[in-house]
């Protein structure tokens, strides 16, 4: 098999489950469990610690800990329309990578027959030409004066003086382009374990193909659907590569604004920004596995 | 540890947090036999076989082969090899390799020879270059054979072997497994829950049954003489008829049912006193039109109505019912093929006391008649 | 006219997925094309001629090679490390039962689940504090992608490993194989493929990292990071050819390991 989907949907497999008991699973966890103690669960603390230093520190004088919570307040009413602003592009980017996404992994599952492996090559190739690099094309292939949009000029589908470069359209094309293999690779995996003869038995039953998709295999790609959706927003709403490179002053993302601040040297307001970022994703995220549930996604 | 040696289960049982698989089984398979074990599912014995094999590990009891205590060795270290449900055939290597797997952990080098004599063993001569995926189901069936007999185990444990193999094929490998167990003399331990392929193929046959063994002899015996109702009605199918003892003497017991005094020789009546089940196989059964002769000193029960009548090619079911509304099944061979009787046709019923048994009342007459996963 | 309809229908969704294996492999060729390019002056981004200069000449920016240099030298290390530990980790949630093993699967997840400017943030917050905020460079990039792709290396091996047959391992310790010789023998082999992608996925996470790196890199530069300082200061098109051959090197790994793996299954 070609390269395997980043992210495989958990489903009980068809082989009886054997698991040894004892210390021996301790053992194998033991190294990169400490490893991401250390590097993930440790700097998440700091982090929190660090958005409640006072604001008056630098990096030269050191800082004080004064449990500032204003920092918190100061951050989001200060940046409140960016932190808006990433998670509005994030949701349209996800909804666009639902789009083009779901068609793509279904085409791929069930439609490929023997080109099944090659169209998942596709998926992930334009992967290996570095992110940064893809999005500069973009840049090119958006800009004003080149083909696509001197094309789409004349043939009328945009006005002579709209611009599809430097806006939000182009942040979240951007967004949507660039997160779309992590969105199709999971949905993917997950409807290639379905069973096409219960699709079959849909049929018999009396439902036309559409009805068949709506009521069996929509329903069973439901956790490769939630993964994907997770993959795609949550990096998304954190990005600020692409409101940077295809985007304005206008476009800024929370993510720009903590890089700033980080660059500042404002290191207390932009962790705070960073917490509430996270605190936003993981009570958006929370809502949407409750509603959809799927409690166990790996 | 290379004498050979009978296989001895002492006291073998199994608990999974509240549930008992196995319950204090105390088994011996003489060397060189082939044995049956032989059960509904969930009667416990894939997990005694398991605990042979090494696979689980006994709550209590031990598993002895010969003078040896394997009880606390490693599946690895025991002479023992299995043949799986699911073949666990190692999908990357070739049959050849799959072979002589066993042989190699053991530090054999020069194989060539082995594995082709192995194989011609079962018959897989010319495929020893293929991969799993490349095989039919019978032909991974005969491979896993091979993959394990190669090893020369003391005993060899087969977990439904036959089991996803069609009905045709299966009865050929029956007679192939019990040819090949003639020809290597290694003590074969087969579970099943098809009891016509353990009466077929076993020496000997344990019959379990909720981690019990509730009846254990040659096939013979305990389709003529079951002791639990359980094994009356899983081994084949019997009548059980509700009675009361009469009187119980050197002729026999006596047992007062439907109306009538039946008879069972001392020797086949499991309970001798009080309630009784009386049981008579179907096939053992004759109809006659009421008023004929019945030879004597048979048990008979007279005015019963044939119910429901089946054809089944060699023979056909009856379904009578009697005076006081017990049904019971009566097969008779189909000598002519005329017709003998019809449903509501009256019926007089006998046969031989050397085919009636006799079990306690307090068992559950519907033990073992329950269709699996219905 | 019929019959074209009902294939149109019958195809529409393929169509429209290979539609979006277009949108998404356009960029590619714009990369591929943008490498051959003789760019007018320093800040245009627009095809203006054809050269094999670039092709030539590709270290010619100044730090390009030795950026592209060290994201390889990282994103070797932090494969390494990252495959090795997460395979471990991926046995132990699949092949073992001990308590905690559901909050594990959860807390392993975390990371992919984060945003990267999160993760960069938290711990550059964490080297600040430490007091290294002097000694960020090569080894805090490697600590950092390690972390960020031992959950990806962990959830492609299980996926894999849970799909394998237990069994098989049970069938291997009947036939006298030691829990090593099982290992090395049966189950190893099994799931070789899939530790392989996870190398290679962590490889590509690693060497197009930008966020995290740009945070925790102090003065060292990465290939990511050349390409954003360029992209203010003029894109050299040399930038073009380092994509057009990553993306060809590893298109030729995968599509080897494809027809590898298919040969092997041909009847011997």
């Amino acid at each position: 098999m070609p390269v395997v989907p980043p992210v495989d949907t958990p489903d009980a497999p068809a082989t009886p489950e054997v698991r040894r008991r004892g210390l021996g699973g301790y053992f194998l966890l033991m190294p990169g469990g400490v490893w991401l103690a250390l590097f993930f669960l440790v700097p998440t603390v700091t982090l929190v610690a660090t958005s409640l230093y006072d604001p008056s520190g630098s990096l030269e004088l050191g800082y004080q800990m004064t449990w500032h919570w204003q920092n918190y307040p100061d951050a989001i009413s200060g940046y409140s329309s960016q932190i808006v602003r990433s998670l509005v592009y994030a949701l349209i980017a996800t909804v666009g990578c639902l789009v083009l996404g779901y068609p793509l992994a279904y085409a791929i599952a069930f439609k490929a027959g023997r080109w099944k492996n090659l169209m998942l090559v596709a998926v992930i190739a334009p992967f290996f030409t570095s992110f940064l690099v893809r999005t500069l094309s973009w840049q090119y292939l958006l800009a004003d004066n080149e083909w696509l949009v001197s094309t789409l000029r004349n043939i009328g589908l945009i006005g002579a003086d709209t611009h599809l470069i430097n806006t939000p359209f182009s942040v979240v094309a951007g967004l949507t382009y660039n997160f779309l293999p992590f969105f199709v690779l999971p949905l993917y995996a997950s409807l290639e374990k379905i069973d096409q003869r219960l699709v079959e038995a849909a049929e018999d039953l009396y439902a036309s193909p559409f009805t068949a998709f709506r009521k069996v295999t929509l329903p069973l790609s439901m956790p490769g659907l939630v993964a994907g959706t997770l993959l795609t927003f949550i990096p998304a709403a954190g990005d600020y590569i692409n409101a940077e490179l295809l985007g304005s002053p206008t476009t800024r993302m929370v993510g720009n604004e903590i890089q700033d601040l980080f660059y500042a040297g404002d290191y207390p307001a932009a962790s705070a920004l960073s917490v509430s970022l996270m605190v936003a994703i993981v009570v958006m995220v929370a809502i949407y596995v409750r509603r959809s549930g799927t409690e166990d996604l790996v | 540890m290379r004498e050979v040696g009978d296989l001895v289960l002492g006291n073998l049982t199994k608990r999974y947090g509240g549930f008992t698989a196995v319950e204090a089984l105390d088994l011996t398979v003489p060397q060189g036999s082939f044995f049956a074990l032989l059960g509904p599912s969930g009667c416990g014995k894939t997990t005694t076989l398991r605990m042979v094999a090494g696979l689980e590990t006994p709550t209590a009891g031990s598993v002895r082969l010969g003078d040896d205590d394997i009880t606390a060795l490693k599946p690895y270290r025991r002479p023992v090899n299995t043949v799986f449900q699911s073949y666990a055939l190692f999908p990357h290597l070739t049959v050849h390799d799959n072979v002589a797997f066993g042989p190699r952990r053991q530090g054999k080098k020069e194989l060539k020879a082995e594995v082709a004599r192995v194989l011609e063993l079962v018959e897989l001569g010319d495929l020893a270059r293929r991969k799993p995926a490349q095989l039919s189901g019978g032909q991974q069936q005969r491979v896993a054979l091979a993959r394990a007999l190669i090893n020369q185990p003391q005993v060899l444990l087969l977990d439904e072997p036959l089991g996803a193999l069609d009905l045709k094929l299966r009865r050929t490998m029956q007679l192939e497994l019990k040819r090949i167990q003639t020809d290597v003399g290694i003590t074969f331990v087969h579970v099943t829950h098809d009891q016509e392929e353990a009466m077929t193929m076993a020496d000997t046959v344990a019959v379990m049954n909720q981690g019990r063994i509730e009846q254990l002899g040659p096939p013979e015996q305990l389709y003529d003489l079951p002791s639990t109702t359980f094994v009356a009605n899983f081994l084949g199918r019997s009548n059980l008829l509700a009675g009361s003892v009469t009187s119980s003497g050197a002729d026999g017991v006596w047992v007062k049912v439907d109306g009538a005094e039946v008879r069972a020789p001392r020797a086949r009546a499991s309970a001798a006193e009080g309630e009784v089940w009386v049981g008579v196989r179907p096939e053992k059964v004759h109809l006659r039109t009421p008023g004929e002769e019945t030879p004597a000193a048979m048990n008979t029960l007279r005015g019963g109505t044939v119910s429901d009548v089946g054809f089944v090619g060699v023979s056909t079911e009856y379904i009578v019912t009697t005076t006081a509304g017990h049904d019971l099944m009566v097969f008779e061979q189909n000598h002519t093929s005329e017709r003998r009787f019809r449903p509501g046709d009256e019926v007089d019923l006998h046969w031989s006391p050397d085919h009636t048994f006799l079990l306690d009342a307090a068992q559950d007459a519907k033990a073992g008649t329950e269709i699996e996963g219905a | 006219m019929r019959g074209a309809l009902d294939w149109l229908g019958r195809h529409l969704v393929l169509i429209i997925g290979l539609l979006v294996l277009l949108y998404m492999a356009l960029p590619v060729f714009v990369v591929v094309l943008m490498s051959f390019n003789a760019p007018a002056s320093r800040n245009s981004y627009t095809f203006d001629g054809f050269t094999l200069h670039n092709w030539t000449n590709i270290c010619e920016p100044y730090q390009l090679c030795s950026s592209v240099s060290l994201s390889l030298q990282i994103a070797l290390l932090a494969t390494l490390l990252a495959t090795l530990l997460g395979t471990l980790m991926a046995f132990a949630m699949v092949r073992h039962r001990f308590r905690g093993r559901s909050s594990a699967s959860v807390f392993i997840f975390l990371p992919m689940a984060t945003p990267e400017i999160v993760l960069g943030s938290s711990l550059l917050a964490l080297f600040v504090s430490a007091g290294l905020a002097g000694q960020l460079g090569f080894w805090t990039i490697f600590v950092a992608h390690v972390m960020f792709c031992l959950s990806f290396v962990v959830v492609t091996v299980k996926a894999r490993l849970a799909g394998m047959d237990p069994r098989l391992e049970q069938a291997a310790a009947d036939l006298y194989a030691n829990e090593w010789h099982t290992f090395w023998r049966v189950s190893f082999p099994l799931v070789f493929p899939g530790i392989l992608s996870a190398a290679l996925l962590s490889f590509s996470l690693s060497f197009d990292d930008f966020i995290i790196t740009n945070l925790n890199a102090g003065q060292e530069v990465t290939f990511p990071m050349f390409v954003w300082g360029a992209a203010t200061k003029g894109i050299p098109p040399q930038i073009n050819v380092i994509g057009t051959i990553m993306f060809v090197l590893a298109l030729t790994i995968v599509v080897v390991g494809e027809l590898g793996s298919r040969r092997r299954v041909r009847p011997a």
